[in-house]
């Protein structure tokens, strides 16, 4: 007889963690594409180490995939979670501080010992008190051993079976969260089709992993995330890096370009570049060159050639590109640059989130080199971001760097798939064959762009280089009151994007006693704090930019109507300085945060209750 | 249609030094451009001349075609991309001892490997010119310049040697006096699939005035140089009574004289630049005075695949078996679901 209760919830948060070598990353992400595919609201959160396989049972070596599911829109991976799977004694003490007060704790019992505890650095033997989870409702289930039960027959050998092992705790969550098999049967089939020796024992652990929980009402209730009516239409799962790749991909096809990417390979943003090897039929070119100047010089190279050139980097890479990226405003060609910011300075931490980078992207360069920098808010509105950033790069005759960062870069989540039929065109102003009055750097009056003659054009050869250019022939000038003129015309043309972009948004009302201030990949936290504290009935709203440089018009006017304005980021308060600069008779408080992490809604939550006392 | 040189030739003022070298390689190109769009079948918008930074590379300006002068190292990397961007252009790279050795030798040395079918004019003074007269890695040990007042402790670059140790599919070398057979030279370049490096030796009359001398001396060049032919014998010399054999108990090459110790033209050694292997290619390159006769003309010049045909033959292949063909495709690929 069923015992278990099943009980109707609007979401929970699942953690899942181990060696990392002992494939959370996959466990999580098929919990939630299945989520996704029951169309639940999903919202992911990789959290590894920079290792590819740090010393087992390390707290360092700790690999870690928080899940967030619910019923409606979810827009961040949750602060705490419902469920912690820990695969070992390390793992748990890692992430025991991730957990929610009552939270059940999943334990794979066969890892529990002397010295696997001791390695794990725990100096009592109550971990669980030691850790501050006796509220918890742990679940010690013998997942290892009983793996090597489920597969005694199977003919893989002990150390693929122990591989194994992260299927079953899968079982274990499919069945608190009825979650069907057939998606994870179908990737199964997908991923071993050429080793299909592999197929059935994994099917086999995962049911197992279920029955077993079943068997042993492993859990006192079962869970159905019940969904609520979503926008009709086709729905996919996009990671961030997917979708600015694809993203770029679009807005070549709409300027009816090939789409040139030179690249470096560098954490968190070599996912873009990949995904763009896949697709050459659709146009690409992808060069993995030697170093990340080479990246962004055969890049400028393919855009002087007439190709829509990109190059995707992450922070340390962006400082290597600063002095080609001087040259692309020099020479006022198309190129987006992709800056995938990870924590910093220097080496830093690699597969860690942060927003350090915008003062770099803002004013990294030499001279006075004004770029048109955006950035996407979530993984899925990568793809948006990405096409615009082409659209701009292309139409505007200037390079635009794109930011995003290593949380909503990894991070995925449901994304209604649009038509490219809706998506604007993009008219790059190549000049054609036969125009005599053509002068390289003759520019438009709506846009101030310069024309693109594109090589093997007849009659328009002409040369540029990263030299000062004279005002309209566009050959070297040393004059110094053309200097002042091309300086202030750089400035001009980028300036002149604002009237080409859309106005910046307000969630909430246009007035009150707060704004919350915050830009990028901060959006789904900083929302769902304003939201919450909406609902409380305060006087909060949240202007979250997309279009940094040049800021929306309406900017100035926002600000006018608030009580306090805080701008939170991850940094010490770039954006915020950012600001300061330009709106210098306006006050903004500042709230930052840079510990490799993005915000909990909890924490800001906090601040906003400090400011609107 | 056919070209003059005049054709060729930008409206800019030429800004080198009077009596530089560049001017000299400046009149090849001149001339080779015409014969190469004549032979190759290439109208004039189909040149790119690429450069990085330092005195050669102001050269894109004084050349009627597309032009661009790009930062300091960084010009191998940037006519990749024209020529990726672009596999129809024929992309001329000019860069200089300082340009592709020092700041951009990582470049440098990638473009050859990945044989991408530009064409480089490396431009070697053994000195920094536009910075007014620092050693450059090409610079011979011991040299005395501004910031080596008691002489370079460095060893200098072969840069024929490092070209061909990077499987460089042709190099040459010529001397900025021998404008004939740097055209030869550069036509050739252009002919050839792959990338060509054609190592120009520059005099800089103000910095590092005869620095080549040595060999471009015009009463001794003849016994002092080695002008190679593919498939001809190794002779030099005023007289050509000076030949190259091997030596076997070295494994090295050796000057003898025709008619010496029973010595004929049968026992010299014929110039195969063809050959795949690049043992005698670097032995040619790697000669120096006084001992060797400094090799000239075409050293190697083999057959590969390059970037560009590897390139286009991969995404035949990726396309025939394409099932995405258009970004709409692309959003619906793999696991998606209806809401109704």
């Amino acid at each position: 007889m069923d015992i278990t209760k099943r009980v109707e919830i609007d979401d929970v948060v699942i953690r899942f963690s181990g060696d990392s070598g002992d494939g959370m990353q996959l466990t999580g992400t098929l919990f939630a594409d299945t989520a996704a595919l029951l169309g639940d609201g999903v919202s992911t959160f990789p959290d590894y180490p920079a290792e590819i396989r740090a010393p087992q049972g390390t707290v360092s070596g700790v690999s870690g995939f928080q899940v967030h599911v619910g019923s409606g829109v979810v827009r961040t991976p949750g602060d705490y979670c419902d469920v912690l799977i820990a695969m070992n004694p390390a793992a748990l003490r890692a992430n025991a501080k991730w957990a929610k007060k009552g939270a059940t704790v999943i334990v794979d019992a066969d890892e529990f010992n002397e010295k696997t505890v001791q390695r794990a650095g725990f100096s009592t033997l109550d971990h669980f008190e030691e850790l501050g989870l006796q509220d918890s409702n742990v679940i010690f289930a013998p997942i290892t051993s009983l793996t090597k039960e489920s597969l005694k027959d199977s003919g893989l050998d002990n150390k693929m079976i122990v591989r194994s092992k992260n299927m079953f705790a899968l079982g274990i969550c499919y069945f608190i969260y009825d979650h069907p098999f057939d998606f994870t049967f179908k990737y199964f089939k997908n991923k071993f089709r050429k080793k299909p020796e592999f197929i059935e024992p994994n099917k086999k652990v995962l049911v197992d992993g279920y029955n077993y929980a079943a068997n042993t009402h492993a859990h006192a209730n079962t869970y159905k995330v019940v969904s609520q009516k979503k926008e009709k239409g086709t729905y996919r799962s996009i990671s961030g890096n997917q979708a600015t790749a694809w993203g770029l991909i679009a807005a070549a096809e709409k300027a009816n370009l090939p789409l040139f990417c030179g690249s470096y390979p560098i954490t968190p943003a070599t996912n873009i570049l990949e995904e763009l090897a896949i697709h050459k039929n659709l146009n690409v070119k992808t060069l993995q060159v030697e170093d990340e100047i080479a990246g962004i010089c055969t890049a400028i190279g393919a855009a002087f050639a007439g190709n829509f050139a990109v190059t995707t980097t992450s922070g340390p890479g962006l400082s290597l590109k600063s002095e080609a990226l001087g040259l692309a405003v020099m020479t006022e060609l198309p190129l987006v640059v992709v800056n995938v910011q990870r924590g910093g300075p220097s080496t830093g931490l690699p597969t860690k989130t942060e927003q350090s980078d915008l003062s770099q992207a803002l004013y990294g360069r030499n001279g006075e080199c004004p770029v048109v920098v955006i950035a996407a808010s979530t993984p899925s509105n990568c793809f948006h971001y990405a096409f615009h950033a082409g659209k701009i790069a292309m139409e505007h005759m200037t390079p635009v760097i794109l930011l995003t960062d290593g949380f909503i870069a990894n991070g995925s989540e449901p994304w209604k798939i649009p038509a490219m039929k809706d998506y604007p065109s993009i008219c790059p102003p190549i000049v054609h064959e036969g125009d005599t009055e053509y002068k390289p750097y003759r520019r438009d009056e709506l846009r101030l762009a310069r024309r693109w003659a594109l090589p093997e054009t007849k009659g328009l050869e002409h040369r540029i280089g990263g030299l000062e250019k004279d005002f309209i022939t566009g050959e070297a000038s040393h004059d110094p009151i053309n200097h002042q003129k091309m300086v202030d015309i750089r400035a001009a043309k980028v300036a002149r994007v604002q009237d080409f972009i859309p106005n910046q948004e307000i969630i909430g009302d246009a007035d009150g006693d707060l704004l919350v201030v915050g830009w990028g990949g901060t959006f789904g936290h900083l929302f769902s704090a304003v939201d919450d504290l909406q609902h409380e009935g305060k006087k909060i709203s949240l202007a979250h930019f997309n279009y940094i440089n040049p800021l929306p018009k309406n900017t100035g006017e926002i600000f006018k109507s608030f009580r306090k304005i805080v701008v939170c980021e991850l940094n010490m308060g770039q954006f915020a300085d950012y600001l300061r600069t330009e709106f210098y008779n306006i006050r903004f408080e500042q709230y930052g945060k840079v510990q490799g992490l993005p915000f909990t809604v909890v924490e800001l939550k906090e601040k906003f209750r400090q400011l609107l006392k | 249609m056919e070209y003059t040189q005049q054709d060729f030739k930008s409206s800019m003022e030429i800004k080198w030094c009077p009596g530089c070298g560049d001017y000299a390689v400046y009149a090849a190109v001149q001339r080779a451009l015409p014969v190469v769009a004549k032979e190759l079948n290439y109208t004039r918008e189909r040149f790119a001349f690429v450069s990085g930074i330092g005195c050669s590379s102001r050269f894109p300006y004084y050349v009627n075609c597309y032009g661009f002068h790009g930062i300091h190292g960084r010009a191998s990397a940037i006519s990749t991309g024209v020529k990726v961007a672009n596999p129809r252009l024929s992309v001329w790279q000019i860069t200089g001892d300082g340009d592709a050795l020092a700041i951009g030798g990582n470049h440098f040395i990638h473009a050859i490997r990945r044989n991408i079918d530009i064409n480089i004019l490396l431009f070697n003074n053994q000195i920094y010119g536009l910075t007014k007269g620092q050693y450059s890695p090409t610079s011979k040990l011991g040299m005395v310049t501004k910031t080596s007042p008691y002489g370079t402790v460095e060893h200098p670059f072969n840069p024929g040697e490092l070209i061909i140790g990077a499987r460089g599919t042709f190099f040459a070398r010529s001397l900025d006096v021998e404008i004939k057979l740097s055209t030869e030279i550069m036509t050739e370049a252009a002919k050839h699939d792959g990338t060509s490096v054609m190592e120009m030796l520059v005099n800089c009359v103000i910095f590092n005035d005869k620095a080549h001398g040595y060999i471009s001396d015009k009463e001794n060049r003849e016994d002092r140089t080695i002008v190679l032919h593919h498939g001809q014998p190794m002779i030099f010399g005023k007289n050509r009574d000076r030949g190259l054999v091997l030596d076997k108990e070295n494994m090295q090459l050796k000057v003898v004289e025709i008619g010496r110790d029973g010595i004929t033209e049968n026992d010299i050694l014929v110039h195969n630049a063809e050959n795949q292997d690049t043992g005698i290619h670097m032995m040619l390159a790697g000669m120096k005075m006084p001992e060797m006769p400094v090799a000239l003309g075409i050293i190697r010049n083999v057959k590969d695949k390059t970037y560009d045909d590897n390139v286009r033959d991969q995404l035949e292949e990726v396309k025939a078996k394409a099932k995405v063909h258009c970004v709409d495709d692309l959003l619906h690929s793999g696991a998606t679901w209806e809401v109704e």
